[in-house]
């Protein structure tokens, strides 16, 4: 009787065996990342280049650039990629983080409903959005913010605060909605809605291509909605049990040729156009050099 | 935070009140009444106790989206849903809890109460009357399941500032922006809440 009770009990824990042992070698090296950087599939197509060239596994976090910082002070993650250039700047000078490198770029869109109630296509940012609280006042448009203090989040607010408006004001009024989730989701509720959001050109793209979203693009370019992303390996002197040859390991291979190319080629097949500019490579060799200003400014890079 | 706290008891308790009352004369079909497939569809209800809220929030996601059968009635993303969206999930549990409490009652109550001249449903009535203590159980544990749960309230509300945000949806959003000193003062209102309502259930149960 006692015999026929074990079996399936002994059976059952030889099955867990490969489960164990996988989670027994860890993740790999440990990427806290944004939700619109992850959401494209662009981080799981680099780690698969990195894994055919011969490197390790890597797993990515995709959590708010906020929490980001915090997973990265708390010893969770090796590595960074994020786009809040301020913040950047501040977890570097505080010590947290070795150096930054602008990995990759794109634009910002502003997306509405395909009617535009507002008029605001093709008008520079900022003038949009006035017009957008312009209607919104009226009753005519609503906003979708992020409200997730991700980067998108921050370059939200940025832009309102450029155009006049104070982001904390804007959340007392009936037009402006606060979702507070990833960026596919605010997009989802800004199509059922049928209100304006600021979009990375990626989730958008993703979620326009599968049918998902009916929404428009009616504003991009220009400086103010440029959005970079850069890589900052966690300094392993700071904070413990950080993977420190292994962040160096894969940033190398993010700014190299090859990951150039992959990061620049990212989505060219399936949207027709990329959904990421090479960043590194554009700084590296000048070949834009207006692009490349923009990005010294946006990135903070001199200062 | 004592508005999301407030909107979390109303949306919640709206959706018991609602699967109440749809479940109460499901409960008293199925738990007084003998016919063909009953213990079959007593074992669904059983089971359905378990459906997972995400599972039940994508299909209700897919329902109601702009691009859904129920598109037209623009329910997504709004308290309506998630109020929906969390009646359907603890019916199952309302029709369990009520149809154990009323078969436990002493059959030859109802025949008394017949006997005695009551009709049908005056005898059901009276089961329901003296199985009570069951039904405040089943309207706890029904509560107590959909003010905890996350998908339903995430798909379907979207944690909408000051619209359709919720604690639990609160507490996934905080701890993902870092607040962590917020989320976890929401987290221990919930537990709070849960703890208490459990305690209550395991009280009347006892007894």
């Amino acid at each position: 009787m006692k015999g026929r009770n074990l079996l399936p009990i002994l059976l059952f824990l030889v099955l867990l065996l490969p489960a164990l042992h996988s989670s027994l070698r860890g993740p790999g090296l440990r990427v806290a990342t944004t939700t619109s950087l992850y959401d494209t599939g662009l981080l799981e197509e680099l780690a698969r280049a990195y894994r055919e060239g011969g490197g390790g596994r890597v797993a990515f976090f995709p959590v708010g650039t906020g929490q980001a910082f915090l997973q990265a002070r708390r010893g969770e993650a090796d590595l960074l990629l994020v786009h809040a250039p301020a913040q950047e700047v501040e977890f570097v000078r505080e010590g947290w983080g070795e150096n930054r490198s602008v990995v990759a770029c794109n634009f910002f869109v502003l997306v509405g409903p395909p009617g535009d109630p507002a008029g605001v296509e093709n008008l520079p940012p900022l003038l949009a959005l006035r017009r957008i609280a312009e209607a919104g006042g009226e009753g005519r448009a609503r906003w979708v913010s992020r409200g997730d203090l991700s980067g998108t989040h921050l370059k939200e607010n940025e832009l309102w605060r450029e155009a006049g408006y104070d982001p904390e004001d804007l959340r007392r009024e009936g037009w402006y909605l606060e979702t507070g989730a990833g960026m596919g989701q605010t997009l989802l509720v800004a199509s059922e809605k049928g209100a304006y959001t600021l979009s990375d050109l990626g989730t958008l793209l993703t979620y326009l291509g599968r049918g998902l979203v009916n929404l428009r693009v009616l504003v991009r370019g220009g400086r103010e909605l440029l959005n970079v992303y850069s890589a900052i390996p966690v300094n392993p002197e700071r904070v413990r049990g950080v993977d420190g040859k292994g962040a160096g390991r894969f940033l190398e291979f993010l700014l190299s040729e090859e990951g150039q190319r992959v990061v620049g080629e990212f989505g060219v097949e399936r949207y027709g156009e990329p959904l990421f500019l090479p960043a590194a490579e554009i700084l590296r060799e000048n070949s834009d050099p207006q692009l490349a200003s923009w990005i010294r400014e946006v990135a903070l890079l001199e200062g | 935070m004592l508005d999301i706290v407030l909107r979390s008891l109303w949306i919640s308790g709206t959706a018991t009140l609602l699967a109440t009352a749809w479940g109460l004369p499901l409960a008293l079909l199925l738990g007084l009444r003998e016919f063909r497939g009953r213990r079959a569809l007593l074992s669904l209800f059983h089971t359905l106790m378990g459906l997972p809220t995400v599972t039940l929030g994508l299909l209700l996601f897919l329902l109601l989206s702009s691009r859904g059968p129920l598109g037209p009635l623009h329910l997504l993303y709004t308290p309506s849903a998630m109020i929906l969206g969390q009646a359907l999930l603890v019916t199952p549990i309302v029709v369990t809890f009520l149809c154990e409490a009323l078969e436990r009652v002493d059959p030859s109550l109802r025949d008394l109460a017949r006997t005695l001249g009551a009709s049908e449903r005056q005898a059901s009535l009276a089961v329901l009357g003296e199985a009570r203590r069951g039904a405040v159980l089943a309207v706890l544990a029904s509560f107590n399941r959909a003010v905890s749960e996350l998908g339903v309230a995430m798909m379907l509300g979207g944690n909408l500032h000051g619209y359709t945000r919720v604690m639990t949806t609160a507490i996934a959003l905080e701890t993902a922006r870092g607040e962590v000193l917020l989320s976890l003062q929401l987290a221990a209102v919930l537990l709070a809440l849960v703890f208490t309502l459990n305690l209550a259930v395991n009280l009347l149960g006892r007894r």
